[in-house]
Order: structure tokens, then C-alpha cells, then sequence
């Protein structure tokens, strides 16, 4: 497999290189990994490399898949205009 | 175990100052951290530095620590970048008074060395040609504020402090200070005990817990401040724009990402880190009325962070009169992040026995004891 050319998160072109690299450097927890690759901060908020970053965590730190933690999910659930959401406010009231 | 020295906190202030201390050749370094690295206000901040403050003591930490940060990617050998981008901070004016104390301001930040200017309506258009024109009277600019990613400039301090053999313990809490006779003689967490006489509170949010720990009242509080960031775009944006009296700032960062954020009114005290709709109702009215065209850009995500407030909104760096031993980093009402190179090096000048390398006795905890200090930072969100 070329590693280079597998994406792990596509929102923010991180491959599995780069996830193995941050990993052998001693980051192993999605949370430390996020703040420095990036992974999960694009429009899809970690919905598709979340389970693939757990996965490649659990088999680098050689424990099961269920005890890798879960990455902290934060609203929005998808990407709002600010406009929208300005609109939003004015049926309210 | 041992140490010389246990710093509580490895957020930027925590890992600045191992740094600072290892830099001039302290050994048995220890930092302990509750949570992973900037888990705490450090990652959460806005990632903004700036020099436009209206206390003269701010303005000093400012332009000596932008001094640092300019040299910061070379001096700490970091192989990653930093992203200290200077394309300034824009500060707009929207009431006669905000005008007349810019105008002062500007005063006292040239008078500082600080290359601020005060700005036409037309000139700040120049700057920032899709602002409001309607929204603003005057502004401020300096060229040589800017952006730094908080996260990478952290992990530089503390990659180049653990080579020097400062030694990090992550997700281990500190439980407790044991003081004996006014001495200062363990700190215990989760997971060990330590012996020490030396402890420097660099906690962030939970820095008034760690003086409780150790019997000491300081005067701090922490209170949650919300942010959001958009999806990333083409630039459109160099400088930060701030508006103190429409409570807003909002920068474009290198990513293509906007990062924008506001305080809350009445916010209650406490460590919540949450996120409201609330903010980001009030947040996305006040960009889109000040920069008109955001309106298009999506939201991908909010989060909060801690604020620890101090008395007069200037930070604590001090020894403490009650407890020798005990040092404190704290109360940086919102700009810890951006003052961590002095507060790592006149702390460690402190700790060190060295003449600091400006006056701060007005950054001593005892000026909130007869509460007659007599500066306040005007200049926050």
C-alpha cells in the first residue's frame, strides 16, 4: 500500500504517512493528532476519518478498537451560512 | 521523585517558562499537565497577537514578546512552522468616545516603540476594503500585530524544552500541594508524589484552585468566552479586526479559515467550556453587520475556552509574599497565549534570583491587596 497516496482525512489532505509519522513522534490520541495534522477540523468534522484515525491508533498502540477514545464532537452538525443563521434570528422574534 | 521545580500547567505559559528555566541552565524540570497538550486555553484561543493595549505594562509585555515570536521558529529549532503571520490588527472605532481614547492610545503605544497608527475611515478601507463603512468612524492599525498557531508555537516551547530534559507528564492531575511551616515541600497528582520546594502555578483556568491548593486566595476567576471558525476560503483578509464597543474579533488565518469570536454579557463564572446557540447567534449578527461579505462563508465549528480574569485585566506574574517557593502565572484575562515569551522569561528571571529584565512590581499579586491599583485594560473583547 502507498501510504502517501492513502487519505485518512480528505477535508485537510492528511495521509496515512503523515498519521504514522505524528505517531512515531508519540502522539497517539486523536485529540493531540487533530491539533497538529488537522484531521477533523474541515467541513466534515471528522465524520470520515474519525473511525479511520481510531482504527490506525488502535492497531499502532496495539489495543482494541473500543478503547481508542472517540474524537470530542462540537456543533455545528453541518456547515451553516452566517447569513442563514442571521436570517434565522429574525424569525424568532 | 524529586524535582527542583514542578510547573503546574503545559499550556504556552507553562511550556515557556520550562523552557525559559532550562534555558539558563536549571536542571530537574518537572510539568504536569491534567490533560494533553493546549487541551486547555492556550488551544482554545483566537490566535491572535497584538500590541495595541491602553495599559503601558501590556503594551511592554506585547512588544517584547512579538520581539520573540518574530525569531521564535529559529531560536526553538521547531521543524514544524509556527505561522506567525504580521499582516496587523485593524481596531475600529465606533463611538466618539472609543475615538478619543484610540487616539491616546496610539499616544502611549508609539511612545512605546509599538508602530500603531490611527486611521481615516478611508484609510482603514484601504486596509480592510470589505468592512462596513457604515459600521465604524475611525481605526487603528499596526502593521506588526498578526497570527500564530497556538497549538504549533506551544509544541515549539515544548519540544525545545524537553531536549534540554524538562521532563512532561500528561493526564496526571495535581491533587495536592503539602505546605509545611511556610514551606513549600510536595506536590502529590493522580498518579505520584513529588518532592519539591519550588512550584510555579501556571494552570490557566484552574489556576485558582492550584492557589487553593496551596494556601493561597488569588484574585481570579475564569469565565467562558465562545468562538467559532468557518469553512476555509481564498484570501480575502490580512489583518485581525477587532471592535471592543460591537464586541468582535475576526481574523482570516493561513489556513483560509475565519476565526471569530465575542464575549458573553453577564457570562457566568466557572470552568464551562461549552458552546451556545445564543453565541452563535449574537456572533454571526455582529460579523456580518462589520464585514458584510462572511455572510456567504459556512460555519464549521464552535467551541469555548477559559478566560482568567484578573482584578485590573493584567496578568499575574509574581512571586508570592505569603509562601516563598510559589510562583504565579495567571489572571491573563484572555492573552496569556500572547505574552507567554516574557512571562516564560521574567518568571524564570524571577525563580532565578535574576534582576527581571523590566520593572513588574505593577504585575505582583500584593497591588490587589489595598485595591488602589490604578491601571485597567480597556482594550479587551
Amino acid at each position: 500500500m502507498n501510504k502517501k497516496d492513502t487519505i485518512i482525512c480528505r477535508c485537510e489532505d492528511v495521509t496515512l504517512e503523515d498519521v504514522e509519522a505524528i505517531m512515531n513522534e508519540g502522539y497517539t490520541s486523536f485529540e493531540e493528532i487533530k491539533r497538529i495534522l488537522r484531521v477533523g477540523m474541515g467541513p466534515c468534522q471528522g465524520n470520515t476519518c474519525g473511525q479511520l484515525l481510531q482504527r490506525e491508533i488502535s492497531k499502532f498502540l496495539k489495543i482494541p478498537l473500543n478503547e481508542v477514545e472517540t474524537h470530542k464532537v462540537r456543533p455545528l452538525i453541518t456547515g451553516v451560512k452566517l447569513k442563514s443563521i442571521v436570517e434565522a434570528t429574525k424569525d424568532e422574534s | 521523585m524529586k524535582a527542583k521545580i514542578v510547573i503546574i500547567g503545559a499550556g504556552i505559559s507553562g511550556a515557556g517558562i520550562a523552557y525559559n528555566l532550562a534555558n539558563k541552565g536549571m536542571k530537574d524540570i518537572v510539568v504536569f499537565d491534567a490533560s494533553y497538550l493546549t487541551s486547555g486555553a492556550t488551544g482554545r484561543c483566537g490566535a491572535g497577537i497584538r500590541q495595541q493595549w491602553s495599559s503601558k505594562m501590556n503594551c511592554i509585555l506585547a512588544k517584547k514578546s512579538v520581539d520573540f515570536f518574530e525569531t521564535a521558529q529559529e531560536v526553538l529549532e521547531y521543524p514544524r512552522s509556527v505561522e506567525f503571520k504580521q499582516e496587523g490588527y485593524l481596531i475600529v472605532a465606533t463611538t466618539k468616545e472609543e475615538d478619543l481614547q484610540f487616539t491616546e492610545n496610539v499616544k502611549l503605544q508609539q511612545s512605546l516603540g509599538i508602530p500603531a497608527r490611527k486611521c481615516t475611515k478611508a484609510e482603514a478601507l484601504e486596509i480592510v476594503p470589505h468592512l462596513n463603512k457604515d459600521a465604524f468612524i475611525s481605526a487603528t492599525f499596526c502593521p506588526t500585530d498578526g497570527h500564530l498557531n497556538p497549538f504549533t508555537m506551544t509544541e515549539a516551547y515544548y519540544l525545545a524544552a524537553k531536549r534540554m530534559g524538562v521532563k512532561f507528564f500528561f493526564n496526571e492531575e495535581v491533587t495536592e500541594i503539602v505546605v509545611n511551616d511556610n514551606k513549600i515541600e510536595k506536590v502529590i497528582t493522580n498518579k505520584r508524589t513529588v518532592e519539591t520546594a519550588m512550584v510555579v502555578n501556571a494552570a490557566g483556568g484552574h489556576s485558582k484552585e492550584i492557589g487553593d491548593m496551596a494556601g493561597i486566595d488569588i484574585p481570579v476567576y475564569s469565565e467562558n468566552h465562545e468562538i467559532l471558525v468557518t469553512e476555509p476560503v481564498e484570501k480575502i483578509q490580512g489583518p485581525m479586526v477587532i471592535s471592543f464597543s460591537l464586541n468582535i474579533y475576526c481574523q482570516q488565518v493561513p489556513h483560509g479559515s475565519f476565526i471569530m469570536g465575542r464575549s458573553t454579557a453577564d457570562q457566568v463564572r466557572g470552568h464551562d467550556v461549552g458552546s451556545t446557540h445564543e453565541f452563535l447567534d449574537e456572533m454571526a449578527k455582529t460579523a456580518v453587520h462589520i464585514l458584510p461579505p462572511l455572510g456567504d462563508l459556512r460555519v464549521v465549528r464552535q467551541w469555548g475556552g477559559s478566560y482568567n480574569n484578573s482584578p485590573d485585566r493584567q496578568p499575574i506574574i509574581s512571586d508570592c509574599s505569603e509562601l516563598p517557593g510559589f510562583y504565579l502565572a495567571c489572571g491573563f484575562s484572555g492573552h496569556g497565549f500572547m505574552f507567554a515569551p516574557m512571562t516564560g522569561l521574567l518568571l524564570s528571571e524571577m525563580i532565578m534570583g535574576e534582576k527581571t529584565s523590566i520593572d513588574i512590581k505593577e504585575l505582583h499579586m500584593d497591588r490587589f491587596k489595598n485595591s488602589d491599583f490604578t491601571t485597567y485594560e480597556r482594550n479587551v473583547v
